[in-house]
């Protein structure tokens, strides 16, 4: 039997009278590298807000790393930690300084040797003592994957992970992040707009629009249905809501 | 299992890593530790000034010299509490970081406390050189009159601690707009809390406001130890329970708030 680092039943937030999500059920595999798809306004960003315990939902279950988030959040956010475009680690403090600071409120064991360590995985020993706000938008994105892989994290929930990296260094990112899940049988629940990483990352996609869940399935199940030659293709579709039509013309 | 996968209710490392966090902030900015100090030395010079001036004109002041130096140095630290403690909330918001601390295993009543401390050292630190330049030119020492004045300003830092609760909590309610807040709260009990004229001045239905405030406790106090040289434990007592109440007060509104502000998804969103 597989164990699920998240499972999510009936899940649902309003904002006042409006639906931010409805309806909301799925699974994400142990071990696995999963993405949540959909365009602006889909409901990705308020659904890894529940996961993370940012957001209260209205109604539904959230279990993560096989426990209740709303009601044992507290044991279960040592083992997670997220990286995202809209937070930023403190721009006045440097480098070194931000990660010392998140080692201390994960507790990590050995600060100073585990910052070492990420700094030499993620390139940014040169970096260590500059102000992080004086950093460029792929130095702070490395610096965030830094901060966010520092309590070595069971299940990692990434925004965008390799927003405004050069191709060479959003690759080696993308190799790394494969061999921390196989090597920690870490999970990863992300949400990108680069379908090509989608695709070469991905062991399943969860498509959202309009607050849904409206299909499921690894990248090459989702070509076949949809009768498409890359992800960007079946995401315009579903985006787009011509789904109906593509699977029944095809 | 790895240490980080351990929980702990209150986590001293967790509260350090906090104070840590603005240390570094302090540390890495002369012009922030500067700004610290500057008004309050500004203040105890100008009324230092004006107390030389009265002990000449005034009798009161003459019997008691160094009580306008007094008021000024106590309303500074109840100042610079709870600012200290607001702008510890407002940096992280500035900076978008709420969403990486609360993620973390960090409790709000952890980040309360890691406040507090920040604001205590951030208080020191402020009103550190004007304590030295009023002994070093006017020869007044806040220290010297006892114990007991210890034990009054230690109630203003906690009622500076309470008003910086609410003020956060007002601002994760309403926003960056209302941070303003922050800064001139603490103004609305200056007329109230007996700073330079005893509660007895005030009309009298305004005395019964006053001493819903501690600092009219601790100034009423502050007076009684200058003046007459006796240390009114009536007063110590009735500033820590009106301390207590505003501690409580305060942090029901913080928690109300921060219930709030993950029912609107506020943690995420609030920056700059």
């Amino acid at each position: 039997m597989p164990s699920f680092a998240v499972e999510v039943s009936s899940l649902a937030k309003y904002f006042g009278h409006v639906a931010a999500i409805e309806n909301v059920n799925f699974k994400v595999e142990s071990g696995s590298i999963t993405a949540l798809l959909g365009g602006n306004g889909a409901g990705k960003t308020t659904t890894i807000s529940i996961l993370m315990g940012l957001l209260t939902p209205s109604k539904g279950d959230v279990y993560i790393l096989e426990k209740n988030m709303i009601k044992d959040r507290y044991s279960i956010l040592p083992n997670i930690n997220f990286s995202s475009p809209y937070v930023d680690l403190p721009h006045r403090l440097t480098v070194e300084e931000n990660l010392k600071v998140y080692a201390e409120l994960y507790s990590i064991s050995s600060p100073n040797e585990r910052i070492q360590e990420l700094a030499n995985r993620f390139d940014i020993e040169a970096l260590l003592g500059q102000k992080t706000g004086q950093l460029s938008a792929g130095q702070k994105t490395r610096v965030a994957l830094a901060k966010a892989l520092i309590n070595h994290p069971q299940l990692l929930f990434l925004d965008e992970p390799t927003a405004s990296l050069d191709p060479d260094t959003a690759d080696w990112v993308r190799r790394y992040l494969q061999e921390y899940v196989a090597e920690k049988k870490a999970t990863i629940l992300l949400a990108s707009h680069h379908m090509g990483e989608v695709e070469r990352l991905c062991d399943t996609v969860l498509m959202m629009r309009d607050g849904g869940i409206v299909d499921t399935g690894s990248p090459k199940e989702l070509l076949k249905k949809y009768g498409r030659q890359n992800m960007e293709e079946v995401f315009l579709d579903i985006a787009r809501n011509r789904v109906q039509q593509v699977v029944t013309n095809g | 299992m790895d240490r980080s996968t351990r929980t702990f209710p209150l986590s001293p490392r967790r509260i350090f890593g906090m104070v840590r966090r603005h240390f570094y902030l302090l540390r890495g900015s002369l012009p922030r530790i500067l700004e610290m100090a500057y008004w309050p030395t500004v203040q105890m010079v100008i009324w230092g000034f004006v107390t030389q001036f009265f002990m000449g004109h005034s009798s009161w002041v003459a019997n008691a010299a160094g009580i306008l130096i007094g008021a000024v140095l106590l309303w500074d630290l109840l100042f610079r509490s709870q600012i200290g403690f607001s702008m510890c909330f407002l940096e992280e918001m500035w900076s978008r970081n709420l969403g990486h601390l609360f993620v973390s295993p960090l409790r709000p009543y952890e980040l309360i406390i890691s406040m507090m401390l920040i604001s205590f050292l951030r208080g020191v630190v402020g009103l550190l050189p004007s304590w030295i330049l009023a002994f070093v030119f006017f020869e007044f020492s806040i220290f010297s009159y006892g114990v007991g004045i210890v034990a009054f300003f230690s109630c203003l830092f906690v009622m500076g601690w309470g008003l910086g609760m609410a003020v956060i909590a007002l601002v994760l309610r309403f926003g960056l707009g209302a941070e303003s807040l922050a800064w001139v709260a603490i103004f609305a009990f200056a007329p109230i809390s007996a700073v330079y004229y005893p509660v007895s001045t005030l009309p009298e239905w305004l005395q019964v406001v006053a001493w819903c405030t501690p600092s009219a406790y601790v100034f009423e106090g502050m007076r009684s130890v200058m003046i007459d040289g006796i240390f009114r434990q009536d007063l110590l007592v009735g500033a820590i329970f009106v301390n207590c109440v505003y501690l409580c007060l305060g942090a029901l509104i913080f928690a109300w708030s921060f219930f709030g502000a993950r029912q609107h998804g506020k943690l995420l969103q609030m920056g700059e």
